[in-house]
Order: structure tokens, then sequence, then C-alpha cells
């Protein structure tokens, strides 16, 4: 059935040729059309004719434009009604279309009969006319040709806009208007819009017709005079008084003008209490003249945020982003593009495989954001909502009165003085020009500022990673005076402490800076120690300003714990060992040091913990020589510092007449570097045998190396210690000699070892314990030896360790022989021999003591058991006497070894190295490869 | 002569134009109008076939409706791009195969304009290429 296309074409053709008076063809057209619709209505049933709407709702459509156009050409439609000339061409009109054909003559309703009755009086036209439009809406709703319907509607608002009927028509234009802008179509939305503004002008909606307005006003397809037509209107109806003074008129501020970015001064958007803060916002004004306004106003809300941390001073000074300026998205401009709402796609590939041998079965892409794409699209409520703008009141409003906005991009600025602490969001921009106003109901993305009050604050740190003890520090003051006033005269007062000492300087300067770190001024800082209390008098400055001071500190920590009669002042390693072990071995030894300042913002005082850091780290160690010992002091410098390190002494304290300390090193100046140490070594003479213990003292004077001139004197830096039985009372030798016959050893080979041990002291206090015994003419201990070979070199044959007894008399010597076989060739370090003190078993433990008693009894009882019941079950016996073996077994004590303190032993053969050749007869070689 | 030549779009139930033009400018609102309504018919006939294979479909849709003085003809890519042409019904050298080839000119200038990666799919063609396409194909038309 299409067949009315073809239709429609044809008689759009034929009808070209030929030259006829006006109207004359619209006349046959509409004629035609409705002959043909008849004609149709005629041979179908209705379920046909439904079914065929989409081919003959054209020639309805058709039909009523033609219609239209012949009322407009003989003034059917106008407000007066048709005029002589409108009637003589009417006239012309209904006497060309010739008399009635017969067949329908005598039918009540006839195309010819429609059209005479429609042209002969404006009320039949009306009539005709309205019932041909809706039929053709009607059809064209219901087959879903929105587009077409809407597009009659408009002819039809048009029609009822020149009957003087605007309430009739406005429905007919706020459907079109709704339909273009959803699909945004900017021609027939500026023209509908247009239209529009006439019918509600006429209907006296003012509110509705002053939005139109505002929004043809900024319409960039309308001319310059259009426009400013529009703009005049506004401007004008803004001018007039109104009677009731306190109705406004809210319209959208998105037609009118719109806001493109916003930048805070301060840029963080945080002030403090009194502070003052501007915000400078750039507007946008689509009208086409300069506009002035009465009043630009940003409705703020505010909210009090208590204990949230996030709204502290600390945190908003430091950590709001400094960005200052906030960019707005550029509205819908003037045609809306609606796909920008859609999202984009979400998309993500897709495999299947198939379980049992993992082909590939299916791939495909899904997407993920199916709902937000598929969402019925609730368009036009939406687009052109005016409704719901509502004003908000609050108490805080930022305003900014008489401003003219030119066209295009304008600069406002507001300025607040902050009063009270809390978050303030800007909420709406509204601009009102008499009762008119322009608002923007919500401004996002958000935009806030935050207004703080601080409690005054004094921050005490140090310049350094760390404060090093013993030498100046510095130490950086940090006055935050927040909400309070320095004046004149107000100072710092600090309670002293005997291990700290403040050096005072003339030349203390304090800085003052603003609360954006801008420098403001400086001045003398004066420091006026007395015996308890260190005042520091701060220069005025005032409320929310920073005052910044650097003061000298040196630590000094307290005289040494262990009490020495020497009144030795200085540093002292015991003091700190307690605290070293806690700590890693390489970090430095720390002391604490509480310095309470009161403020003259506050009755409390302030307390402030110092760290100090010891620089050096130190150790000593016994080393000997035969008989002749020496003592070496270690001390290493831990800090990032340079030092210089002079005059080093090492005293013996107590018994100092018998012992005497000879120092080897020349170097009375020393320099030790940053993560390096410096060695002092002394030689040990005694005058008494055996020697008493040694207390030593170490002491060495140090200063910076970077720092010449000192203004202090600084106290050395001291240390302690002990060396306790270090005369040697042992000496070991070990030989490692051929297999007789041959001239040297060889790999495989059997060797003799002979370790010979020798004492050199006869009987000393030290000797005396448990291990002595005492025979008819002497005294002996007794002793373990062990040779151990930690480095594989050396396979040691037979008994690698025995017990010897040793007569405790000089120059007694025992001799231990063994066989070793040397495992590699070259030149082999001897094995190790070590000394032990073999202590007898049952003075091990006391709690323990008759354990050999203890076994035998319970041996015994497993005996008598057994032999109670020698036919019962082997099983039972057997696990009585097992728990009595394994009880044995845990209760033996064993003898106890001590080890000999490192100076009474000395080892002659340390050090020394054996020759080995590799055997001739090696086939395998082992290589190991480490 | 006019030949208003809009892309247009559908997603779901939008029908926005992605480029519109026409000749005689005095009367572009009338063309707008028009080819804002020929989406109707452009819509319907994409409905009835949309059952069809997609490989066997034909893109061209052949005259949507005549005026009086006009015809509209309807074009649909496979990605539901519509194209429409208004052209003056008086010019009888138009036929089905001109209009044919010229909307086939008018897919492959569109395509390049696809294949822009700075081209925004969804957004107001402003390409020059299309531009000048378009208007060469008015002036060979007038």
């Amino acid at each position: 059935m299409s067949w009315t296309p073809c239709f429609l074409s044809m008689l759009s053709t034929l009808v070209l040729g030929v030259s006829v008076p006006p109207g004359a063809l619209d006349c046959w057209v509409f004629l035609s059309c409705l002959e043909v619709l008849q004609r149709i209505e005629g041979c179908c049933d209705r379920v046909q004719i439904d079914s065929n709407i989409a081919h003959t709702v054209g020639l309805w459509s058709y039909a009523t434009e033609k219609l239209k156009s012949l009322g407009y050409l003989c003034g059917l439609v106008s407000e007066k009604g048709p005029n002589s000339e409108d009637l003589n061409r009417t006239v012309d009109l209904l006497a060309g279309l010739g008399a009635e054909r017969p067949e329908t003559a005598n039918t009540a309703q006839s195309p010819y009969k429609k059209l005479k009755e429609a042209l002969s009086s404006v009320e039949a036209f009306e009539k005709h006319y309205l019932d041909l439009s809706h039929a053709t809406i009607e059809m064209y709703t219901s087959i879903g040709r929105i587009r077409s319907a809407k597009f009659v509607g408009k002819d039809l608002a048009e029609f009822y806009m020149r009957k003087k009927s605007p309430q009739k028509a406005e429905v007919y234009l706020q459907g079109a208007l709704k339909n273009y802008l959803a699909e945004g179509w900017a021609l027939p939305v500026t023209h509908t819009r247009k239209q529009l503004a006439e019918c509600q002008k006429r209907l006296g909606q003012i509110e509705n017709y002053l939005q139109t307005s505002s929004l043809l006003a900024s319409d960039c397809h309308l001319t310059e005079e259009e426009r400013e037509s529009f703009c005049r209107e506004i401007l004008s109806f803004a001018g007039r008084q109104t009677d009731s003074p306190g109705h406004k008129i809210v319209l959208p501020l998105h037609s009118f003008a719109h806001l493109r970015d916003l930048r805070f001064t301060p840029p963080n958007a945080v002030v403090h209490v009194g502070g003052v803060l501007s915000v400078e916002i750039t507007v946008c004004s689509q009208m086409p003249v300069p506009v002035q306004v009465e009043q630009i106003a940003i409705h703020v809300h505010f909210s009090i945020e208590k204990n949230n941390y996030r709204k502290t001073a600390e945190w908003l000074t430091k950590h709001r982003a400094a960005g200052g300026l906030v960019s707005f998205p550029t509205e819908a401009a003037p045609c809306p593009a609606p796909q920008s709402s859609l999202p984009a796609l979400e998309l993500c590939e897709m495999f299947e495989r198939s379980p049992s041998d993992n082909s590939l079965n299916t791939t495909g892409i899904i997407c993920k954001n199916v709902h937000m794409l598929l969402r019925r699209q609730e368009s036009g409520a939406a687009l052109e909502a005016s409704t719901g703008v509502a004003l908000e009141d609050g108490a805080h409003v930022l305003k900014c009165t008489s401003v003219t906005l030119e066209p295009g991009a304008n600069t406002i600025t507001f300025r607040t003085q902050a009063r009270e602490p809390g978050t303030y969001t800007l909420r709406q921009l509204c601009a009102s020009l008499g009762p008119v106003c322009f608002v923007l109901p919500h401004i996002h993305p958000p935009v806030q500022y935050d207004v703080y009050s601080q409690e005054p604050q004094l921050r005490v740190e140090p310049l350094a990673d760390s404060l090093l003890a013993g030498i100046p520090q510095k130490v950086k003051f940090t006055v935050t005076t927040g909400h309070y006033t320095v004046k004149n005269g107000d100072s710092l007062q600090l309670s002293n402490i005997e291990a700290m000492l403040i050096l005072c300087h003339a030349e203390n300067r304090a800085v003052i800076y603003s609360n954006t770190r801008e420098k403001a001024s400086d001045a003398a800082l004066r420091v006026q120690s007395s015996d308890k209390v260190t005042s520091i008098s701060l220069p005025a400055a005032p409320a929310y300003h920073m005052i910044e001071f650097e003061l000298e500190v040196l630590s000094l920590p307290s005289a040494p714990a262990a009490g020495g009669e020497s009144a030795v002042l200085g540093t002292t390693e015991p003091h700190w060992k307690h605290r070293d072990t806690q700590k890693a071995s390489h970090s430095m030894a720390t002391t604490d040091h509480r310095v309470s300042i009161d403020c003259p913002w506050s009755i409390y005082s302030t307390v402030i913990a110092l760290t100090f850091s010891m620089p050096f780290r130190t150790t000593h160690s016994l080393l000997s020589a035969g008989t002749r010992k020496y003592v070496q002091v270690c001390v290493q410098n831990l800090s990032e510092l340079d030092f210089h390190l002079s005059d080093s002494n090492l005293v013996a304290a107590g018994d100092s007449s018998d012992l005497r300390l000879v120092p080897l090193h020349t170097d009375s100046q020393q320099h030790v570097r940053s993560e390096q140490a410096a060695f002092f070594v002394w030689e040990l003479k005694w005058t008494r045998e055996p020697p008493p213990p040694l207390h030593g003292q170490f002491s060495v004077g140090f200063s910076p190396a970077s720092e010449q001139r000192l203004s202090v004197s600084l106290k050395p830096y001291t240390y302690e210690f002990q060396v306790d039985n270090f005369f040697t009372l042992y000496s070991v030798t070990a030989e490692i000699s051929p297999p007789p016959g041959a001239e040297l050893c060889k790999t495989g080979a059997l060797c003799s070892l002979e370790v010979t041990i020798t004492r050199l002291a006869d009987l000393l206090e030290v000797d005396k314990d448990e291990a002595l015994t005492e025979s008819a003419e002497y005294f002996s201990t007794k002793l373990m030896y062990e040779v151990v070979d930690n480095s594989s070199n050396w396979a040691v044959c037979g008994k690698s360790s025995g017990v010897v007894s040793m007569p405790v008399c000089a120059r007694a010597t025992h001799r231990v022989h063994m066989e070793v076989m040397p495992l590699f060739a070259g030149y082999l370090p001897l094995p190790d021999v070590r000394l032990f003190k073999y202590l007898p078993h049952h003075s091990a433990h006391s709690s323990q003591l008759d354990a050999d008693s203890w076994i035998e009894n319970d041996g015994l009882s497993v005996d008598k058991h057994v032999d109670e019941q020698l036919d019962s079950s082997s099983i039972r016996s057997r696990g009585s006497g097992h728990s009595a073996a394994s009880s044995e077994h845990k209760g033996l004590p064993m003898p106890r070894l001590q080890a000999l303190p490192p100076g009474q032993v000395f080892n002659c053969s340390a050090g020394t190295q054996v020759l080995v050749v590799p055997s001739k007869d090696d086939h395998v070689l082992e290589v190991s490869v480490t | 002569m006019a030949v208003p030549l809009p892309g247009d779009k559908t997603v779901v139930a939008q029908n926005y134009p992605l480029y519109i033009r026409s000749v005689p400018t005095e009367s572009e609102l009338k063309f707008h109008y028009m080819v804002h309504t020929s989406l109707d018919v452009v819509d319907e006939k994409i409905s009835a076939m949309g059952k069809a294979l997609v490989d066997q479909r034909e893109l061209y849709l052949g005259l949507l409706y005549p005026t009086e003085d006009y015809k509209v003809y309807g074009y649909v890519t496979n990605s539901k791009v519509k194209f429409v042409m208004v052209v003056d019904s008086s010019n009888t050298a138009l036929r089905d195969n001109e209009i044919r080839s010229m909307f086939r000119k008018l897919h492959n200038s569109y395509t390049d304009v696809m294949c822009n990666p700075f081209y925004n799919p969804g957004d107001r063609i402003q390409s020059r290429a299309f531009d000048s396409m378009v208007t060469s194909m008015m002036v060979q038309v007038c």
C-alpha cells in the first residue's frame, strides 16, 4: 500500500505546469485528498483502515495543510474576519469549484460540501480545521510519528494565537519545544521559543515569559536586534516598580549568565578568625547588552565541625591544596547536546573456554554499564525545569552591589572578614535586578572555605636531624601566636637544668612572619640568664603571626655516675650504658633533657623534651704478647661531623702506684672523620706481681673540626672500664711435625701435633677455686684442652680434647700428642687449641646434690622391682626400667667448663702456618667453589 | 535548490543533528522542521527492517515522503547514523541512482570523519573535508 507517496508526487508534478489563480490548486488538492480518503473508507473495514493509517495519514496531513493555507488566503484565520478582498477571493474560489458532481450531491458529507462550508464562514472553517488537525495529530500519535504530530500541533498553535486564544496554543508549543529540546534541534527550539514567548506574554505569565526572554536573549541563533529586544523586556520589567515589594521573581541563572571560575585569596581558602578572605568570581554574561545588576550575592552555608582533626589549624594550613582556582564546567550551551549526559561505554573482553580441553568456545565484548546506557531517558522535564529554584535564606551572604555585567566575562570580587571558625560552603549565586532574581541554585563542584581559630603555640625543634651532646647545638624556637597578641615585655621563661646550658649570644635575632610565611619584620632578642631561669623576651607580634629564633644549647651530662674520687667532669659512658643496651649497637646513645617553659599566654608550662645523641662509642680491648700487656681504646665517631680529638689520657684509678701506663701513640691530636674510628694504645706495666686489676679512666678532649673557635670550653669525653685477671698464667704452643721420614707434611698423611701447655706463674689468688686440688707437695688444677679446626683444614684423628692435671707452679709443662691429617695442600694455619678450666661435677649445682646416690637408689629399686616380679609381664618391667634409664640420663650431672679469661692464656703459635704438599697419588681432586 | 544534509544519529530515542546544511539560508528553519519531521519516517523504516540480517540490509531508505516542492530521501548506516537529503522536486535530473551515489559519498566522508581520532563520536561534525564535500555536492546538484 505504498501508493500514497506516489499519488502525492503525481499530484505535485501534475499541478506544476498549469497556471491557476492562487488557492485554486489548494482547493483541488484538498478535494482530491479527501476524495481518496473517502473512497478508501468506503471499500475497507475499520480494522483495515486502522492498520493502514501509516499510509493514509500523509493525505490527512496534506489536506490539513491545504485547508490551513486556504484559510489564511481567504482571511478566515485573522482576528477581525475576512475583509472585502478576502471575500472576493473566496467567491472566486467557490465559483471555480463548479457544481458538485451528481453522484455525491445527495450525500450529507462530501468533500465538496466540506470545503464549501469551510470557506463560507469563519466559525465553520475553525470547526473543520480543528477537526482535521485533531484527527491528524491523533493519527500521527497513534502510529508513533511524534515529531510529525508536534509539527501539526505547532501549526494549530499558530492558528490559536491568531484566534486570540493563547492558553490553547501554549500546550502545543510547550509540547513541541520539549521535543526539540530533547533532540537538540537548535533552530526549531529558537523559533518555538519565540512563539512561546509571545504566547506567555499574552497570557501574562510573567515569570515564564521572563525566563523564556532570558533564554532568547542569550540565544546565538537570533539576530542581535532580537536578542536586545528580549533583553530589554527583562530590564524594563525589572525597572518597573512593583506593587508588592516583597515579591520576587526567581529565574535560573544559566540563561542569563554562566559562572566560569572562582578564585580564593588566600589561595588555600583558609583564613584565621579576623582575617580577610576575598572570593573572585568570573561570570560570563550571555546578555547582548551591558546589564546593571543591583546586587550579586553568594549564599553561604555555615557549619561548625568540632572535634574534627581535619578542621584544626594545623591540618588546614598544611594540607589544603593551594590551588585557589575552581573552574566550573560549561553548562549546556544554547543547543544542548543530550549525548553529553551519557556515560562512556565501559567494555571488557570475555573469553569462554571449554572446561575439558581449555579450547576457546566463545569470545565477546561485554558492556559493563548497560544499565546506565539503556536507562529510559526522562528527557524534557529536566531540560527546561524552571520550577524548584528556591532562594535560600541564610545569615551568611557575600554581597557585591551595583555591578555592571558586560557581555562576556566579568570579574566580581567579594570580600569578607572571617568571624566564626568553621566551614563555609558556597551554595547559591544570586544576581538581582529589582524584583527579578537570577539564581544559580547549586554551585557545583562544591566550593568551601574554612575559618579557623588557633591557640598560641610554642614549638622547639633542633635544626639538624639530631642534637649531639657535648658540643653547642642550634635549636629553633617557633612561636605561633594564634589569637594571642604578643606584647612588648612578654617573655618565655625557661627553667634551667644543670645538664643543659643555654648559650647566650649578643646578636640573637628573632624574625616575625605573617600567617602566609611572609617575613614581616625582625627584632633583637634579649636573653637573660639567672641561676634558675633563662628569660627570653619576645618581640611584639600581632595575632596569627609567627616568631622564629634560634638558640644554642649545650648538653652537659651529669657528673660521672661511677663514683671516682677524681673530680673529672664530663660525659661518662656508664651513664649511657643502660640505654645503649636497648638500642641497636650501631646507633648512638641518647639522653633526654626536659625543659619546662612558661609562656605568657598560658598558666601552664610547656614541657619540651630535647634528645641529645652521643657522637662517640668507645670500646676497649686487652692485647697480650707473652707476658706483656697492652690496652687498646677505640673511639668510634658515629655522627656526621668530623671531630678533633686531643689530650687523650688513660689513668689507672685505685692502686695506681703498682700500675704504669705507657702511651704508644705519639700524636697528641687526632682527626676522626664521620663514621670512622681512632685507636689509642698503652702498654701496661706493673711493679708488683700479680698486678692488681686495672680500673681505667680514659678521657679525650674533642671539638668539631669545622668550627675552629668555640665560645665555650668543652668538657672532655670520658670512658671508664675495668680489666681483671690479665696476668698470663699459661702459654700454649702447638707444633705440627711431618711423619717420620718425610720432609714435609702431605695431604692425607698423618702428622703429629704436639701441644705444650706451660704454667708461667706460681699459685696465685685467681687459681683458688674448686678445680684446685692439693696433694702432698703441690697444688694442681684441672685444665681441659680442645683442638678445634673451624676451617676444616685438618682432620683430628683420635681424641681431640682431654683433661690434664696441671701442677700449679711456674714452668710446669704438659705435653699432649695428637695425630692430625691435613686435608688440603698449601700453607695451612694450625688448628686452634683452646684451654678451659675443668670444674668437677659434684660442686656444679647445689640444688642437684647427691645426684649419683639418687641414681643408685633408683637403680636399686628397679632391680628390686624386677626381682620381685620375675614372672610378671615383661612389658611392665621393661617399661619401668626404661623410665628409670631416661631419668638417669636426664639427671646426669656434667662437669662444668669455665673459659679462662683471655689475658691468662697466651697462644704462642697463633698465626703460624705449616706447609702441606699435595700427595702424589691423589687421584681425586676435589674442587669446591664457594 | 535546497539540499539540507543532516547526519542524524540515533541513540535509543535521541535524534540530534550532527551536521545540517542548506543552500538558501533564508528558509533554513523550514528545512530543519522538515528534516526533523522526516525522522519519524526514518525511524519507522528502520524498525520495519530491524529483523533483516545486518549484512543484507539496504542502507538506502529511498524516498521518505514527498511534499509539494521537495523530495526527502533517507539513508541509514549500520551504526544507525541517519542521513536525510531534501531536494527540489522540480529537479528531474536527480533520479534514484544519483541520490544513492550521493548518499554513498556522504557515507564515505562520514566514515573518514569517524576515523579521525580527535573526533568524539556524537559531537557535531566540524570537519573541513566533510564541509567541502557537502559544498561540492550541493554545487553539482544546483
